[in-house]
């Protein structure tokens, strides 16, 4: 494929992921030849049984996973790149800048209070500390995380209240792709609702969104396109002897 | 379908695009202690105000490494460069004596496991910050004596015991000393040799919770070695893997962990409790 200026915000070409598994000497197929544009403001849903790929799919763009084949061309503001191939410094730069990934999973950093976390990715942009401050309580509270937990540590928090910490800190600075595991798995209904609320939000502003959800429901007004892994059969798993080690 | 192996990107290091510049970039580094050949043909590229952690059991080489930056040992072979502000030194391993001192004591940090490799332990906490500026050129007493305070308070040493010797302080305590002494001159590379070994838990999370505001809000380059997987994790940006003296894998650090490729790091993954 050619680097036209007309891609898309981000091609996904032939993408396959295989876990090599050296202790028992087995190869496991995670998905093969997933390919899918995707436009700014567009949001695509992934479906599939469990243990079809969705999340290792998404964990694969986010290249927490390395592809065994296959293209994921991102049209970065620098440029093209091909984030299968992308050299670590770039990925790095592109997760602070332009790339988010939320996960149903708070990785609550001991010892640094809910509001600090959420402020974090301001921070990092350059806000001043006090406007990165205030716009944190702001999500803290859109979120429903009640103000006498805005100082105290997540890692003591509920699941529930970590995820809605979680999601303020990923949302709280408009990416250009988002990419979203699963997001409402232990939210309560008002927490839901100020989600559906941030992701149009973010997706009327040009943000957009792969996602992963336990209940699509909530988000089926947003949903432009679906893509059903469990239509993109993978071997079963199989030997590694071919594989030099 | 047949699966491409040979595309995985693997442990190569693929194109960069975006042209970020390295800090740091060692080339082919060798080195053999007698019969042990403790580093082979080892690259290491460290970016501005990045963490990058180094894995490994012990021998793997990796102190080695650490002590190649710090310009105290020189390899048989190999090529390492730092990019500083108005400075083009060429292979600082061509570097004298002295102008290894005096780059080290302006650029690069130090933070060993053992604060009796980077302390004076009967000289006063303040002084030990203090001797890393005097080796600089500063000479002014309260000059000294206000920059190793404010090298104290930011590696957040209690201010009330500056004049206490190290050998009368907690090994925490010893090692917030050490980071004063390190960051005192705002080098461009801070480098970590188990700075948390050998601490309480709880000691040691106290650590690294300095070491994470200073990166944060200092955006001081670290290099950190470390056998803990936990702390790497913590701390890392990007992680390095060696093992026998060689580098068997680098990447992401969630990548490296959550997808190891080589099958030593898939071991040592695996073996974390």
């Amino acid at each position: 494929m050619t680097q036209s200026n007309h891609l898309p915000l981000l091609r996904v070409e032939g993408l396959s992921k295989t876990f090599r598994m050296y202790h028992l000497d087995s190869m496991l197929h995670a998905f093969a030849d997933i390919s899918f544009d995707l436009h700014e403001g567009e949001f695509l849903l992934l479906k599939g049984r469990n243990g079809a790929g969705k999340s290792t799919l998404l964990r694969t763009l986010w290249r927490s996973y390395l592809p065994v084949a296959g293209h994921i061309w991102y049209q970065s503001k620098l440029g093209p790149i091909d984030l299968a191939r992308a050299a670590d410094v770039d990925i790095a730069l592109l997760r602070r800048e332009e790339i988010g990934f939320v996960t149903q999973f708070l990785n609550a950093r001991p010892r640094v209070a809910a509001q600090d976390i959420v402020a974090e990715p301001l921070r990092l942009a350059g806000y001043a500390p006090h406007e990165a401050l205030e716009q944190a309580r702001h999500w803290l509270g859109e979120f429903g995380v009640r103000p006498e937990l805005w100082r105290a540590y997540p890692s003591t928090f509920s699941g529930g209240e970590q995820q809605k910490v979680n999601l303020a800190r990923a949302l709280i600075l408009p990416q250009r792709l988002l990419l979203l595991d699963e997001p409402t798995a232990s939210l309560d209904v008002g927490a839901r609702s100020a989600l559906v609320r941030r992701l149009a939000d973010l997706k009327a502003g040009g943000v957009a969104i792969v996602g992963v959800f336990h209940h699509p429901g909530d988000v089926a007004d947003l949903i432009d396109r679906e893509i059903d892994l469990a239509t993109h059969p993978v071997p079963a798993e199989s030997e590694l002897t071919h594989v030099a080690v | 379908m047949s699966i491409d192996m040979t595309s995985a990107p693997a442990t190569l290091l693929p194109p960069q695009l975006m042209q970020t510049e390295a800090l740091l970039s060692m080339r082919g580094l060798s080195r053999s202690y007698g019969e042990v050949r403790a580093l082979r043909n080892v690259d290491v590229t460290v970016y501005p105000g990045e963490v990058m952690g180094i894995v490994g059991e012990s021998g793997s080489g990796k102190s080695t490494l650490l002590r190649m930056m710090n310009l105290e040992d020189t390899p048989d072979r190999g090529d390492y460069r730092l990019r500083l502000a108005g400075r083009d030194d060429g292979n600082l391993f061509d570097l004298g004596r002295y102008e290894r001192r005096m780059l080290c004591a302006h650029h690069i940090g130090i933070v060993y496991q053992n604060p009796h490799l980077g302390l004076l332990m009967k000289h006063s906490s303040s002084g030990n910050v203090a001797e890393r500026l005097l080796i600089a050129g500063e000479r002014s007493f309260d000059v000294l004596r206000g920059k190793a305070r404010d090298a104290l308070d930011a590696s957040e040493f209690p201010l009330s015991r500056m004049d206490a010797r190290p050998a009368e302080l907690s090994g925490g305590m010893q090692q917030r000393v050490q980071l004063a002494k390190a960051i005192a001159l705002e080098p461009a590379l801070l480098l970590l040799d188990e700075p948390t070994t050998g601490l309480d838990v709880s000691v040691q999370a106290l650590v690294l919770d300095t070491l994470k505001r200073l990166q944060r809000d200092r955006q001081i380059t670290m290099v950190l070695v470390s056998h803990d997987l936990g702390v790497i994790r913590t701390m890392a940006d990007r992680v390095l893997v060696m093992r026998h003296g060689e580098v068997v894998e680098q990447g992401l650090a969630d990548q490296v962990f959550q997808d190891p490729q080589h099958p030593y790091t898939q071991q040592l993954v695996h073996a974390k409790l």
